[in-house]
C-alpha cells in the first residue's frame, strides 16, 4: 500500500443511506434502515448494540460479503465489490476460521499464496506477522493444538498478511475469556496503532469498544438503525498507542461507558446494569 | 506479545486403566492372535479328537497342506481377483469422485443422480452378475471388472458428496473475502475440507470391490479367479482345497482394506486427533 499513501483518500468507509431486507418465510426482515456512516483512515470505530441490531450485517455489507438493498457502500473511493477485488481489507471474524489440515504459518500464508506472493517474500512477511502476535514459536502447531486466543491471534495475523488499511473484525474476541480478552484489546491497540490501519470492529460489549474505539456508533435493533455516534473523549490517553490497562482505570474512561450505556437505552440514564448488553 | 497462553500437552486419551503406549500396542497386536490362535485350536481339537468328518469341516492342518500344493494356481487366481478388484475399484472411484463434484456443484445435477445413485445401491451383484457375464461373453473379465466398479462406485460416491459438502460458512466467507477464483477455492477449501470423507469412501469400497468380483466369479464367465477356484473345487469334492482358496480371499480382501488404510494415513498427516478413547 506504500505507493497510495500520497493519494490515499481521507475516507475509508463511507455508508450512504443503505437498507438491508432479508427474506425469509415469515416475510420480510428488515435488518438495516437508513444507515449513514463514514470511517476515516487511520479511524478506529466500533459498532455496538444488541443482538439483532445489524452490526455484523453492516460489517458485511463493507466486506461485500452481502449486498445492501438500497444505498451505497464506498471502501476508499470505490465500490465495496471493487475494494474486495483489490483486496482493501483484512477480516477476522468471531470463530477463528482456521484451516485445520494447515499449520499456523501455512494458516496466515493463505491470503498470500492465493495472491500469488513468492514463496520466499510469503515466508519472511509470515514470519514477521507471527512476530507481531507472538506466535513466532508455535508457526509449525496446527489449529487444533492452541487454545483460543493463540488461534484468535493467528486469525488476525492472517488479516493483517497484506497490510491492508483497512481491518473489519466481527466480535473477534466474543468467544474469549475475560483475562484473555483484555489481553487481545491491548495487543489489537498496539497492532492498530503500528499499522495505522482503519479498523471497523463489531462488538456487543461496552468496556471493549471504549477502550479500542476513536467513535463508538451505537444501533438498535428492529430495525436495525444508528442511534448514536459517540466520540470517545479520553483525556491525554485518547491517542491509540497510549491507551494502556491505567486507562480501564481512569475516570474518563467509566465517563464514556456510561455516556454509551445511555445511549443504548435512548438517553435516559440507567440505574442498574444495561440488558441484552454486556457491560463487562 | 509474550505467548503466556498455555498449549494443551501432555498425555490425554489413555485408556480408563492408564496402559503405558507400549503395553496398549502390544495387547492391540497380540490379542487378536490369540483369539485366532485359540479358535484354530479348538477347530483342530473337533475335527481330529472329537472326530468331525472331513467333509463337513476339513481341519486347519489339512487345508495348510492344500494351499501349499495348490500354491501357484492359488496365486494365480489371487491375481485374476484383485486386478479385476483393482480396476473396479480405481475407475469406480474416479466415477464416484467425479460425480460427486458435478454433483455438488449443480443442484439439477444432484437431483438427477440421487434417484440413479440409490438404485444402483441396492442392485444385488448376484442378479447384475449372470446378465453381465452373458452380455460381454465367456471369456472377457470386463463383466466381472464393471461388477467391482458398481459396488465401489457408490461408497466413494456418497462420501465424497458429503465431504463436498462440508466446508464451514466462516471458511467460504474468507475465500470470498479474499476473492479466490473457484479453481482456488476447490483447491484451498472444498478438496482439503472433502479428503478424508473421499478416503474413508475409497477404504470401504476397497473390501467391496473384492467380495464383488469374487461373487462375480460365480456366475460364469471365464475360468480362473478365486470365486470360479472355489465353486469348482467344492464342486468336485475337494474341500480341504475350496477353504484354501477362501483363505487366500480373506487374505486378498485384507491386502486392499490394508492398503487403502495406509493410503488414507499417508495423505493425512494431520488428521485431528481423537479427544476421547
Amino acid at each position: 500500500m506504500s505507493d497510495s499513501q500520497a493519494t490515499a483518500p481521507t475516507t475509508a468507509v463511507e455508508v450512504r443511506g443503505v437498507e438491508k431486507v432479508f427474506q425469509t418465510r415469515a416475510g420480510d426482515v428488515h435488518a438495516l434502515e437508513s444507515i449513514d456512516l463514514s470511517v476515516a483512515a487511520g479511524e478506529f470505530v466500533s459498532l455496538i448494540g444488541p443482538s439483532g441490531c445489524g452490526k455484523s450485517t453492516l460489517m458485511r455489507l463493507v466486506a461485500d460479503l452481502d449486498e445492501p438493498t438500497a444505498g451505497s457502500v464506498t471502501v476508499f473511493g470505490k465500490s465495496a465489490k471493487q475494494a474486495r477485488l483489490d483486496q482493501e481489507y483484512g477480516i477476522a471474524f468471531q470463530s477463528a476460521g482456521l484451516l485445520p489440515w494447515r499449520t499456523v504459518a501455512a494458516n496466515v500464508a493463505v491470503p498470500l499464496e492465493l495472491h500469488g506472493v513468492a514463496s520466499a517474500a510469503r515466508s519472511s512477511r509470515v514470519a514477521e506477522l507471527l512476530e507481531m502476535v507472538g506466535l513466532a514459536e508455535f508457526a509449525d502447531r496446527y489449529p487444533d493444538q492452541l487454545s483460543g486466543g493463540m488461534q484468535q491471534r493467528v486469525a488476525i495475523a492472517r488479516a493483517l498478511a497484506e497490510q491492508p488499511r483497512l481491518l473489519l473484525m466481527d466480535e473477534p474476541f466474543g468467544a474469549l475469556d475475560e483475562m484473555t480478552r483484555e489481553k487481545m484489546q491491548t495487543e489489537l491497540v498496539r497492532i492498530s496503532a503500528e499499522t495505522g490501519a482503519a479498523v471497523v470492529f463489531v462488538t456487543h460489549s461496552i468496556p471493549e469498544a471504549v477502550f479500542l474505539s476513536d467513535r463508538v456508533v451505537v444501533m438498535s435493533p428492529r430495525p436495525g438503525r444508528v442511534r448514536d455516534i459517540i466520540p470517545m473523549r479520553l483525556g491525554a490517553d485518547a491517542k491509540r498507542a497510549a491507551r494502556t490497562e491505567e486507562l480501564r482505570e481512569e475516570r474518563a474512561f467509566f465517563e464514556m461507558v456510561t455516556a454509551v450505556r445511555e445511549a443504548l437505552h435512548g438517553g435516559s440514564p440507567v440505574a442498574s446494569g444495561a440488558r441484552g448488553v454486556e457491560t463487562r | 506479545m509474550t505467548a503466556t497462553a498455555s498449549v494443551p500437552t501432555g498425555p490425554k486419551g489413555s485408556g480408563p486403566r492408564h496402559m503405558s503406549p507400549r503395553t496398549e500396542t502390544t495387547l492391540r497386536i497380540a490379542a487378536p492372535i490369540a483369539v485366532g490362535l485359540i479358535v484354530l485350536g479348538i477347530w483342530q481339537f473337533l475335527v481330529s479328537v472329537v472326530g468331525v468328518s472331513d467333509y463337513l469341516l476339513p481341519s486347519p492342518a489339512s487345508i495348510i497342506e492344500e494351499f501349499i500344493a495348490y500354491w501357484p494356481s492359488i496365486a494365480a487366481a489371487m491375481l485374476i481377483t484383485g486386478i479385476n478388484s483393482l480396476v473396479g475399484l480405481v475407475v469406480g472411484s474416479i466415477l464416484g469422485i467425479l460425480l460427486a463434484a458435478l454433483a455438488a456443484r449443480w443442484r439439477a445435477m444432484d437431483q438427477m443422480s440421487a434417484p440413479v445413485v440409490a438404485a444402483l445401491a441396492v442392485i444385488p451383484i448376484v442378479a447384475l452378475a449372470p446378465v453381465l457375464n452373458s452380455m460381454f461373453g465367456a471369456d472377457s473379465q470386463f463383466g466381472r471388472q464393471a461388477i467391482a466398479a458398481l459396488a465401489s462406485f457408490v461408497p466413494v460416491f456418497l462420501n465424497t458428496l458429503r465431504g463436498f459438502r462440508q466446508t464451514q460458512p466462516v471458511h467460504r466467507d474468507l475465500m470470498k473475502a479474499y476473492a479466490a477464483t473457484p479453481r482456488q477455492v476447490l483447491r484451498t477449501l472444498t478438496l482439503p475440507t472433502a479428503r478424508p470423507f473421499i478416503l474413508t469412501g475409497i477404504r470401504i469400497a476397497s473390501s467391496l470391490a473384492v467380495i464383488s468380483a469374487l461373487v462375480a466369479e460365480y456366475f460364469g464367465g471365464p475360468r480362473g479367479g478365486l470365486g470360479a477356484q472355489i465353486s469348482t473345487s467344492a464342486a468336485s469334492s475337494a474341500y480341504a482345497r475350496a477353504w484354501a482358496y477362501v483363505v487366500a480371499s480373506i487374505v486378498l480382501g485384507l491386502i486392499f482394506y490394508l492398503v487403502t488404510l495406509g493410503l488414507e494415513r499417508m495423505l493425512q498427516p494431520h488428521a485431528p486427533r481423537r479427544r476421547t478413547r
